[in-house]
């Protein structure tokens, strides 16, 4: 790569040349697109997961689910209660399995072993599903997953779902495709009378730090049923009654997409997408579930909820406000969709993004994040460390929303940190979130801690 | 929590492991690659194999930990990585510039037979700069194995002999946090002994804030020194599964003889060390380390009223746990029940000559292998204990059995600090004293009735 300069500290960050189509700066008006859901390039010191951790962590908050890895350990030990979801039921999923094969399994095949992995399972345990994913050399070495899960579900008579999840075969959003298949296999393909059915199903909360249940809270109070939670503390039952709902609203849009999709074409359940991210788009979103739903009282109360819930606020924003003004957000997220919410809800603090980039952002995400960030803001898929540190650095960005990777690279470069991510201290969505968030934001960059540097 | 552990029985289990006290060679490979100065760990296999182990090791040292990745795609697992090795060795000396790219294999690259001595020979390398290697299937051996595979491969890569002695002896501090081998420093330093400590990740995983962002901090074993390896008088190996084979791979390819000692937990395994040196170095013991020796055994007696009888349970890596058991064992504490998740090597026969060194009863401790976590809380339910010792994975089973955790070992993934406070050496064995008498003696005031709270104890 001739002309590239050579980058070894954040004084002298670079961009590689194969990374430029997905990096562009925001000038308010339309151009070619951000180039995105690429495969990572060889060599980069890429902050994206693979195809079975986007399966697993969308599939992990079933809390009676029992999901066995099929591969050797590591997959299983990264993955174990790796993403802070909440359960007021059972707390099988926050066990992590695995068959932990070996060398020996590798040379003569480790069908066997799953078949009797599942069998103990079972014997111990009588869960209602269990998730078995194959890792990358389950599919190398030949063995056939589905061929055992589906003799182990004849033999035992309960789900057992196989995730064909190789790492290799693209990217994190690959797996939250598949992790979508095996949720449908759980809620069936029978469609439910539409003149009777109710309620909504909310797709792609996980109940981190119990934000589901304050949605769920809210939408009970203004007389709307949940019927599903998919898949924050959510169960094998629970997911069976999905089809009854009337609407589906996603909340992680790049997780949850396509399932929604699905259950509109198998179902018949149209879906709208909706975050709990901030005041703005909580309200709205709250007022278009009501308004979907059809019925003038829901959306007059919704109406009133979502004044009162705003008016509540006022004091939070007036007391944030003063200190947060001015100040530079940078963020670094899974999804397109959270992107777009923290945006706004930046702005609700009068701060504005100078750097919006995600790791599984689809174009249409990065079409509405160019049109809401103001110009100069810098807008990139799968960013690698230094082009986070080059961007943060170069726009004086102030604050980094971002996940458990990130944190110390801000923390080095002497920039606040707030985890949007698995690891969040506190719940962020819904109105009580917007304290949450302020708070946090507020506190990691007025930290004294920061005058020492 | 943790409802679904039986409590009635022990369920045998052969074909599950269940909260696995392991993880896979190529995340060891990473930490002891980020250990040498001026390298790039690259993880040859899928992109989502090397997010995993930088959230691993960024959970447990609270720091940016880099490395690169084949970013291997369906074609590659076909075809082979060859091509992908070939693009990514370009890109990271184009674009992040390291003196070292240390390759490590993953289950993918094995399962499919990629030849990554073939590869690197086949690819243009720019002057000066060098791609090294190392095996590190993930269906074989552990982190620890890993680090070890990685260690070794530095040595069988880049040692070289001139025959000219440099008088130096190696060190390989084991799989510890960087505060230890600042302390394991300490004691090669007291002696006056010249040494090079390899890996050496203090001032990478240790690095002080200084406001800017270093992709090689300054830290980490200089490569000069790890070429001038060959030229080594003596090796000191810290730990059986983690530096003996690094320790041997010097010994096989320059004819460097090594000791093998456990790692320097506690009384007696820091004597050992300590002899060890003053042997090697013909010196007597510096007066500074027989007082920090003295100081450790006097909080110990000051303590043992409240630590004898103790039973605890130790689980993590083989060495760190073998020196925890001997540490235990000097302070009177009963260790009932002792496991690592690490297959091979004599764990078993390890923890014996510990048990037996100490006259302790072989009966009365339960210790394994290949264990893990939903197994070692079986255990516990059926003969409680006053103490977990290990990393934060006993975390769930701490709550679920409300019996008090003293973290120490890898990972540490939900407290700060740990990776600053040295566990080896006398003043390591004094934090963990403190540690483990401060969580005894809290619950007993927590769980006292209020006529019994001692107010001077």
């Amino acid at each position: 790569m001739p002309g590239t300069t050579k980058v070894r500290s954040s004084r002298e960050a670079v961009v590689l040349d194969e990374r430029k189509a997905s990096i562009l700066e925001a000038d308010g008006c339309a151009g070619p697109g951000i180039a995105c859901e690429q495969a990572s390039a060889a060599g980069a010191v890429s902050q994206r997961a693979c195809v079975f951790c986007g399966a697993r962590v969308v599939l992990n908050p079933i809390t009676d689910a029992f999901h066995i890895i099929h591969g050797p350990i590591g997959c299983s030990s990264y993955t174990w209660d790796i993403r802070g979801s909440l359960t007021s039921g059972q707390d099988l999923y926050r066990h992590s399995f695995s068959t932990d094969l070996s060398e020996t399994d590798v040379i003569f095949g480790g069908e066997k072993k799953l078949a009797r992995a599942i069998d103990q399972t079972v014997e111990a345990h009588a869960p209602n599903v269990v998730f078995v994913y194959a890792t990358c050399i389950a599919g190398v070495i030949g063995d056939d997953v589905g061929a055992v899960c589906k003799a182990a579900e004849e033999r035992h008579g309960i789900r057992v779902i196989p995730v064909q999840a190789p790492g290799f075969s693209g990217h994190k959003a690959q797996g939250y495709r598949l992790a979508g298949d095996a949720i449908m296999k759980l809620i069936g393909t029978t469609p439910f009378p539409r003149d009777k059915a109710r309620g909504i199903n909310i797709l792609g909360d996980f109940n981190l730090a119990g934000e589901m249940w304050i949605v769920k809270n809210y939408l009970a109070g203004l007389g709307i049923d949940v019927i599903t939670g998919i898949t924050g503390d959510s169960c094998c039952d629970e997911l069976a009654c999905a089809p009854q709902a009337k609407l589906n609203v996603v909340q992680c849009a790049g997780s949850m997409t396509a399932l929604a999709k699905r259950m509109e074409r198998d179902l018949g359940i149209p879906y709208i997408k909706v975050s709990f991210y901030g005041i703005e788009d909580t309200v709205s979103s709250l007022m278009r579930i009501a308004e979907a739903l059809g019925e003038p009282e829901t959306v007059e109360r919704t109406r009133v909820f979502c004044e009162e819930q705003t008016r509540l606020l006022d004091p939070v924003v007036a007391r944030y406000r003063p200190r947060l003004e001015g100040r530079r957000a940078a963020i670094y997220v899974g999804g397109g969709f959270k992107a777009i919410s923290l945006i706004r809800q930046f702005r609700e603090f009068g701060m504005d993004a100078v750097m919006v980039g995600t790791q599984t952002g689809r174009p249409e995400d990065y079409e509405v994040i160019r049109s809401l960030v103001s110009p100069g803001c810098v807008v990139l898929d799968d960013a690698n460390p230094s082009e986070l540190e080059k961007f943060m650095l170069e726009r004086g960005a102030d604050i980094l929303v971002g996940g458990v990777k990130e944190r110390p690279l801000a923390y080095k470069l002497g920039v606040a940190f707030c985890d949007h991510n698995h690891e969040r201290k506190h719940p962020l969505a819904g109105f009580v979130g917007v304290r949450n968030f302020a708070e946090e934001i507020n506190s990691s960059m007025n930290s004294p801690v920061w005058t020492y540097v | 929590m943790l409802e679904a552990t039986p409590r009635d029985s022990v369920m045998e289990r052969h074909a599950l492991v269940a909260n696995p006290a392991k993880t896979c060679q190529p995340v060891g490979a990473v930490y002891a690659a980020l250990g040498v100065h001026g390298v790039m760990p690259h993880s040859h296999g899928s992109q989502g194999c090397i997010a995993f182990h930088r959230m691993f090791l960024t959970r447990h040292f609270k720091e940016p930990a880099m490395a690169s990745t084949s970013a291997f795609t369906e074609g590659a697992s076909v075809f082979g990585g060859g091509a992908n090795l070939k693009t990514a060795v370009k890109n990271i000396f184009d674009i992040y510039d390291p003196d070292v790219i240390a390759v490590h294999t993953t289950c993918l690259s094995e399962t499919i037979g990629d030849d990554l001595h073939a590869f690197v020979s086949a690819i243009e390398v720019p002057e000066g700069k060098r791609v090294i290697y190392c095996s590190t299937p993930s269906c074989v051996g552990s982190h620890v194995t890993g680090f070890s595979a990685m260690a070794a491969g530095f040595v069988e890569h880049m040692a070289e002999k001139t025959g000219e002695p440099t008088g130096k002896v190696m060190v390989v501090p084991g799989f510890v946090n960087p505060a230890d081998m600042r302390e394991t420093k300490k004691y090669l330093e007291a002696f006056g002994i010249d040494y090079t400590m390899m890996p050496d990740t203090t001032g990478v995983m240790d690095a002080p804030m200084t406001g800017t962002f270093e992709l090689y901090p300054k830290g980490g074993t200089p490569l000069a020194e790890v070429e001038a390896l060959g030229d080594a008088a003596y090796s000191f190996a810290l730990g059986t599964w983690a530096s003996a084979g690094c320790a041997n791979a010097l010994k096989r390819k320059h004819g460097v003889d090594f000791a093998e000692l456990g790692l320097p937990i506690g009384v007696g395994a820091t004597d050992d060390f300590v002899m060890a040196l003053a042997r090697h170095a013909d010196h007597r013991v510096p007066e500074a380390l027989e007082v920090e020796r003295g100081q450790l055994v006097d909080c110990m007696i000051d303590a043992h009223q409240y630590l004898d009888g103790k039973r605890v349970a130790i689980c993590g890596d083989p060495d760190t746990v073998i020196g925890l058991v001997r540490f235990v064992l000097e302070c009177g504490m009963v260790p009932a029940f002792v496991g690592t998740g690490t297959p091979g090597g004599d764990f078993a026969g390890a923890v014996e000559a510990v048990l037996d060194e100490a006259g302790f009863d072989r009966a009365a401790c339960w210790y394994k292998a290949e264990t893990d976590y939903f197994e070692m809380h079986q255990r516990i339910i059926q003969e409680p204990v006053d103490l977990l010792l290990g990393p934060s994975l006993w975390k769930q089973i701490a709550k679920a059995e409300d019996v008090p955790l003293v973290r120490c070992g890898f990972p540490v993934i939900d407290r700060y600090v740990h990776p600053y406070i040295p566990l080896v050496g006398y003043k390591g064995a004094l934090q963990l004293l403190q540690r483990m008498a401060d969580a005894l003696m809290d619950r007993q005031d927590r769980d006292c009735e209020d006529c019994d709270l001692e107010f001077v104890m």
